[in-house]
């Protein structure tokens, strides 16, 4: 018998693509997020929101991942931004492989910010670096305020978090969701979070994010 | 829920060192943070189904999970943290820094001794025309 140590990482073929994909970025100066959450928590409204909120002063591409069909990649794209769609077809994340990809596809010299929505899932996508600048974890107030909690991976490797859908809790909707919990639980697994409660249907406490992701991108010259 | 993916890499390294070696691998350890989102039976089950016909058929898989670790923001003790308790075991406070999630590691690789004839070489391409 002969032992033999390797010490390989065993996704080292997606980390080499992710540090692909951060060098493309940074030489071109752009910035880029991997936005991760439930399905249905909100995220293409959200990104559809941004985009025609802030206009010209942040030119967002955006890049979709679903496990089927480009219904998203057709939103974005009827706010006139460009939009890359990947398909999983069952795959429960996006690879830094397939994002390297869609970045050729998106003309980068006229954007400033790339912005990602993974595949629906709390669980896989965060195991996964695609090269991005940060996560951004999105949860509704419909999912319950008990997510944190039992997804910590998410919350904890997460630049922002974008507590949606904060209509719903004004509308008088019953729903079992203490957002002071939420950022208790949050805050306990990541000390340097910034959390913003917004509503991409109404546009309430859309501001705070929008000025997060302006503070984010390099000075202009 | 990515186990295929994982066992479709761990396949293809352990094929690869076999290679090399001209040696069957018999048990290979692998190790993963908390986080990894991998579970033993899935994976387990997903390496057998894809090692088949290749010089990983019939290896058996180790799998260790390695404990979340957090960095003490007062006193810096550095240690093994349970979220639903958790404090610094030497100063008992609870700011603390949780620290990078151990990462998918093949640690290593046991080879059969001196049986090796030239097939696994064989079968690995034989696996490759299919």
């Amino acid at each position: 018998m002969v032992k033999v140590n390797v010490g390989r990482k065993v996704l080292s073929a997606n980390e080499a693509y992710a540090q692909q994909n951060s060098e493309l970025l940074a030489q071109q100066g752009k910035r880029c997020f991997n936005m991760i959450s439930s399905p249905g928590s909100g995220k293409t409204t959200l990104l559809v929101r941004t985009i025609r909120d802030v206009g010209e002063a942040i030119r967002i591409g955006v890049i979709e991942g679903d496990i089927q069909t480009d219904i998203d990649a057709q939103r974005i794209r009827a706010t006139n931004a460009p939009a890359i769609q990947i398909v999983t077809e069952g795959a429960c994340h996006l690879s830094a492989a397939q994002v390297h990809q869609a970045l050729q596809q998106l003309p980068l010299h006229n954007l400033d910010l790339v912005l990602i929505e993974n595949v629906g899932n709390l669980v896989c996508p965060s195991a996964f670096e695609l090269g991005e600048d940060g996560k951004i974890v999105v949860l509704s107030v419909a999912e319950g305020d008990d997510k944190p909690a039992k997804y910590p991976a998410i919350f904890a490797r997460s630049k922002v978090l974008l507590v949606n859908k904060i209509d719903l809790l004004a509308a008088g909707v019953q729903i079992d969701f203490d957002i002071e919990r939420v950022k208790a639980d949050t805050r306990r697994l990541n000390k340097d979070i910034e959390i913003f409660s917004v509503s991409a249907k109404t546009g309430e406490g859309m501001q705070g994010w929008y000025d997060w992701l302006r503070r984010q991108l390099p000075a202009r010259s | 829920m990515h186990e295929t993916t994982v066992a479709q890499s761990l396949v293809e390294a352990i094929s690869h060192e076999a290679q090399k070696r001209r040696a069957r691998p018999i048990r290979a350890k692998v190790s993963c943070g908390e986080w990894s989102a991998v579970n033993d039976e899935v994976l387990s089950f997903a390496f057998e189904a894809i090692a088949r016909g290749t010089s990983c058929e019939g290896l058996q898989l180790q799998i260790e999970h390695k404990p979340l670790r957090a960095k003490c923001r007062r006193c810096a003790r550095v240690f093994d943290v349970d979220l639903s308790s958790a404090t610094c075991p030497s100063c008992g406070a609870e700011d603390f820094e949780l620290l990078p999630d151990a990462p998918l590691t093949l640690e290593e690789i046991e080879f059969e001794e001196g049986t090796d004839d030239g097939e696994s070489e064989r079968r690995q391409e034989s696996a490759q025309r299919q």
